[in-house]
C-alpha cells in the first residue's frame, strides 16, 4: 500500500462528499414538485409527457396502484426488450451483421436490465447491435435506474406524512427522475467522456494493419452515451465484454475518477434527499455515514489484499511492489481497482474495471460480501435508499426490544405488520443466493460453468447467485453463464432479488403512511446519533455474516489458506 | 390496471424515443464535432495508414520492439473484438505455469515487473510498467544494433507519469513507442 494509493481513494470519498449535498437538496426539489434551473426547458416536454399518456399529475396513488403501475411498467419494458434483442438481426444499426439473441440469453438479459442488475451473460461487442445497445439497453439503464428512485420516494413519502395514503404518483416521479436528475447528469458526463477519449460513433470497428502486419479490428460504437448512463444509474452493464477495464471505455485515470464518482454519488446524494424529504436533514446524515463507514471498510480491506498480492507468484520471481495485477490494467493503480470494487458491489452497479475473478481470495471476498450484505453501501440509486430504511427499521426495532419500547422511526410506530414484512424482504437474498447456489452446485449442468477449479470455482458460483440477486450484475467471470440452465435460474434470482423484494418494501409503504407522525418525545430513540448509526452498522454486518458466513468459509476464505499454503487446483 | 396501461405503454415509446434514440444521437453528433478522433477511437497512422488505436493494445513477436503484457483477449490476444481477461483464480495452477512460461522470456538479475507476466483485465491493455520497458532495453538494443542508452532515453521519453503527482500510474504507451523507436531506427 502506498500513500498515493490511499490518496486516490481519499480524493473519491472527498468529491462524493462534496457532490452529494447540492445533489441530494436538487433532488428533493425536483421530486416535490419544485421549481428547478433546468424548469425552464423541461417543464414543457414534461408536460408533452403527461398529456400524450394521459397521466394527470396531481393524481396520487396508494401503495396497491403505485406498486402496479411499476410491476405493469416493467413488465412491459421486459417484452419490449426481449422482443428488440431476438429481432435485431432484422433491424436497422446492425453495421456488425450480428444476429439475433438467443431466448434464454434474450431472457436473461431483457430481466437482467429490466431489474437494474444489467448482469451479461454475453459479450457485448459480439452479441448486441448498435440498436440493441442504444434503444434497447440504454433504455432501461434510464428507465429502471428511474424505477428505483420512484419506490424509493414513495418509501420516504410514508415516512414524511401524516395519516395518509398518497405514496405520490408513480408516473410523475419516473418522468422526473429520467428528464431532470438522469438526462441532464449522463449529456454532461457523456460530453466529458468523450473529450477524455471514449469512443461514440456509429461504425461497428476500425480495421487496422499492426506494425507487425496482423489485421486487427477494433470494435466500437456509441459507448460514451451508455457508459454515462450505466454508471449514474447503477447499472453496470458495460459496452464491451469486459466493462469499464476496456479501454474503450475507461481510457485513463481522469475517466476513472469520473466513473468511479458516478457510480456512488447519486445514491449518497439520495440518502441527503430523504433527510430533506423527511423534514429532518440529520436523518439523511446518519444513513449515509452507515454507508460511508462500510464502505470505507471494505475499499481498505480490497487494497490491502490486493496490495499484499499472491504469495505463490511471488514465489515464482516476480516483483510484488505493484500488488495482485493478475486481471488488472497498468493505467489504474492497485488502489483504485480496489476502490472500484468495492463501490460498485457496495452500489449495486456491477461494472468492473478489474477482473474481481482474479483477485486474491480476501481481495475478492470483499465485493462478494458487499453484495450479500443487501446492495445498501451505498446500494443502487433508490434501491440502496429503501433497502437501508429496512434496516433502520429492524435497527429500531432490535433497540426497541432492548429497553421494552414500541419501536419507532421518524415518528412512525413500527408494529407486528411493518416488522414481519421487512424480514420477509431481507429473507429473499439468502433464500435466492444459497437455495440457488446450492442447485446449481449440485448439478451436473452447474458444476460444469467454473473455469476455476477447486474453491475458486464454487465461489465462481456463488458470486453469480449473489450478483444475480442482489441486482449487482458483477461476476467471478469465469463462470460460464451463457448456457440456458445458468440464463434461465439467473433471471428467476434477479427478478426475485427486485421484485420479491419490493412488494414487501411496498406494502411497510402502505402499513406506514396512514399512521400518525408523532413528535419526539423524551423517551424517543434518536435515530440520527452515532449510536444508531452504530447499531445500524451492527445489524447489517450480523445479519449478513450470520446469514453467508458458512458459504463463504467454503470459498474465498478456505482458499485463502490453501494460497498461503502454496496449494494450486 | 387498465388505467395504467396507457401511460405504461405511451411512456415506454416516448423514453425509447428520448432516451434510446435522441441522447445518444446527439451525443454522437456532438462529440464528432467536438473530439472526432477520440469519438472515432484515437486511431494512430504512419504514412498516412492506420496502425492502431493508441488506446488499444497490440501483438508484438519480434525482439525488435517491446513487448506488450499477456492477453486472454481472443483466441490469439489482442484481439480488438473480443475483450476479455483471463479470469483465472489466484490457485489456478493454469496462472502459475503461465507466469512461469512468460517470466523466462524476460532474463535479469532482479525480480521480473508484474505487469510483464499478468494478462490485463480487458486483455488489451495498451501499456506496461516503464520497470518492465526498462527490462526489455537490452534485448531490443540487440536486435536493432542501436545503443542501449538510446533506447533507454526513448523509455525515459516516453513515460507518462502521474497528473498532478497523483493521478494515474506511471506507463509507457507500447504501439506509441515502438512507432519511436522504428523512428529512430531509420533515422542516421
Amino acid at each position: 500500500m502506498t500513500f498515493v494509493g490511499w490518496l486516490q481513494i481519499a480524493i473519491l470519498f472527498a468529491l462524493v462528499a462534496l457532490s452529494a449535498p447540492p445533489l441530494g437538496a436538487f433532488m428533493a426539489r425536483v421530486f416535490q414538485g419544485e421549481r428547478t434551473f433546468l424548469h425552464p426547458v423541461l417543464l414543457p416536454i414534461e408536460r408533452t409527457f403527461y398529456r400524450v399518456a394521459g397521466i394527470d399529475p396531481a393524481k396520487g396513488q396508494d401503495w396497491r396502484a403505485y406498486t402496479i403501475a411499476m410491476l405493469l411498467f416493467s413488465f412491459i419494458a421486459f417484452l419490449v426488450l426481449y422482443a428488440m434483442l431476438r429481432l435485431q438481426a432484422v433491424m436497422p444499426l446492425n453495421p456488425a451483421g450480428l444476429g439475433p439473441v438467443s431466448p434464454d440469453l434474450a431472457f436473461n438479459t431483457a430481466v437482467s436490465f429490466v431489474t437494474n442488475t444489467n448482469w451479461q451473460s454475453y459479450g457485448g461487442e459480439t452479441t448486441m447491435s448498435h440498436l440493441s445497445q442504444m434503444a434497447g439497453l440504454t433504455v432501461q439503464n434510464f428507465v429502471s435506474a428511474a424505477v428505483g428512485i420512484a419506490l424509493a420516494l414513495a418509501l420516504t413519502r410514508a415516512f414524511a406524512k401524516s395519516q395518509s395514503r398518497d405514496l405520490g404518483n408513480f408516473w410523475v416521479d419516473v418522468t422526473r427522475c429520467v428528464l431532470y436528475v438522469l438526462l441532464p447528469l449522463s449529456i454532461v458526463m457523456a460530453l466529458a467522456l468523450v473529450l477524455l477519449g471514449v469512443p461514440q460513433t456509429l461504425l461497428a470497428a476500425a480495421k487496422v494493419t499492426t506494425l507487425e502486419g496482423a489485421e486487427q479490428t477494433l470494435a466500437m460504437g456509441p459507448v460514451a452515451s451508455q457508459l454515462a448512463i450505466k454508471q449514474l444509474g447503477t447499472n453496470g452493464g458495460g459496452f464491451f465484454n469486459v466493462n469499464s477495464a476496456h479501454p474503450f471505455e475507461n481510457p485513463n485515470a481522469w475517466t476513472n475518477i469520473i466513473q468511479t464518482w458516478a457510480i456512488i454519488a447519486l445514491p449518497f446524494a439520495l440518502a441527503l434527499t430523504f433527510g430533506r424529504m423527511v423534514g429532518d436533514k440529520r436523518q439523511g446524515l446518519a444513513l449515509a455515514a452507515v454507508m460511508a463507514v462500510l464502505l470505507s471498510a471494505a475499499t481498505g480491506a480490497a487494497y490491502w489484499a490486493e496490495a499484499a498480492g499472491n504469495p505463490i507468484v511471488a514465489a515464482s520471481g516476480i516483483e510484488t511492489a505493484p500488488g495482485n495485477m493478475e486481471g488488472k490494467e497498468v493505467r489504474f493503480s492497485v488502489a483504485s481497482s480496489a476502490l472500484w470494487a468495492a463501490a460498485t458491489t457496495g452500489a449495486s452497479n456491477g461494472s468492473v474495471n478489474a477482473m474481481h475473478a482474479s483477485f486474491t481470495p480476501l481481495g475478492g471476498l470483499v465485493p462478494l460480501f458487499m453484495i450479500q450484505l443487501g446492495e445498501v453501501l451505498p446500494g443502487g440509486v433508490g434501491s440502496g435508499l429503501y433497502g437501508i430504511v429496512i434496516f433502520a427499521i429492524l435497527t429500531v426495532f432490535v433497540a426497541g426490544l432492548m429497553v421494552g419500547r414500541t419501536p419507532e422511526y421518524l415518528g412512525k410506530k413500527i408494529g407486528a405488520k411493518e416488522m414481519k414484512l421487512a424480514v420477509l424482504a431481507i429473507l429473499i437474498l439468502p433464500v435466492a443466493i444459497l437455495g440457488f447456489t446450492a442447485i446449481a452446485a449440485s448439478l451436473d449442468v452447474g458444476r460444469v460453468g467454473p473455469v476455476n477449479a477447486g474453491p475458486h470455482g464454487y465461489a465462481e458460483i456463488l458470486y453469480a447467485f449473489s450478483s444475480a440477486a442482489g441486482n449487482n450484475g458483477s461476476a467471478f467471470a469465469g463462470l460460464t453463464a451463457n448456457t440456458p440452465f445458468y440464463n434461465v435460474l439467473l433471471g428467476i434470482a434477479m427478478l426475485l432479488g427486485r421484485f420479491a423484494y419490493i412488494i414487501p418494501m411496498m406494502a411497510i409503504a402502505g402499513a406506514i403512511a396512514p399512521k400518525i407522525k408523532a413528535s419526539p418525545a423524551a423517551g424517543t430513540f434518536p435515530t440520527h446519533g452515532g449510536l444508531f448509526v452504530g447499531l445500524v452498522i451492527g445489524v447489517i454486518i450480523i445479519m449478513g455474516g450470520l446469514q453467508f458466513f458458512p458459504a463463504l468459509a467454503l470459498g474465498p476464505i478456505v482458499e485463502h489458506f490453501m494460497m498461503h499454503a502454496g496449494k494450486t487446483f | 390496471m387498465l388505467e395504467h396501461l396507457r401511460p405504461a405503454i405511451v411512456l415506454t415509446v416516448l423514453f425509447t424515443v428520448l432516451t434510446g434514440l435522441a441522447y445518444p444521437f446527439a451525443i454522437t453528433g456532438a462529440a464528432q464535432v467536438i473530439a472526432p478522433a477520440a469519438a472515432n477511437g484515437s486511431i494512430m497512422e504512419r504514412d498516412g495508414k492506420p496502425v492502431g488505436s493508441e488506446l488499444i493494445g497490440q501483438a508484438f513477436a519480434s525482439d525488435r520492439y517491446f513487448w506488450p503484457r499477456p492477453s486472454a483477449a481472443g483466441a490469439n490476444g489482442y484481439d480488438g473484438a473480443s475483450s476479455s481477461g483471463s479470469n483465472l483464480g489466484p490457485t489456478a495452477a493454469k496462472l502459475m505455469e503461465r507466469i512461469k512460461a512468460e517470466a523466462a522470456r524476460y532474463p535479469g538479475p532482479t525480480a521480473v515487473p508484474a505487469d510483464a507476466v499478468t494478462a490485463s483485465g480487458s486483455g488489451l491493455d495498451p501499456d506496461i510498467s516503464p520497470a518492465n520497458a526498462r527490462r526489455q532495453a537490452g534485448r531490443i538494443a540487440e536486435a536493432r544494433g542501436m545503443d542501449v542508452a538510446r533506447v533507454e532515453a526513448l523509455i525515459e521519453a516516453q513515460t507518462q507519469g502521474r497528473a498532478l503527482g497523483f493521478v494515474g500510474e506511471p506507463r509507457v504507451n507500447v504501439l506509441r513507442i515502438n512507432l519511436a523507436l522504428d523512428a529512430a531506427s531509420a533515422a542516421p
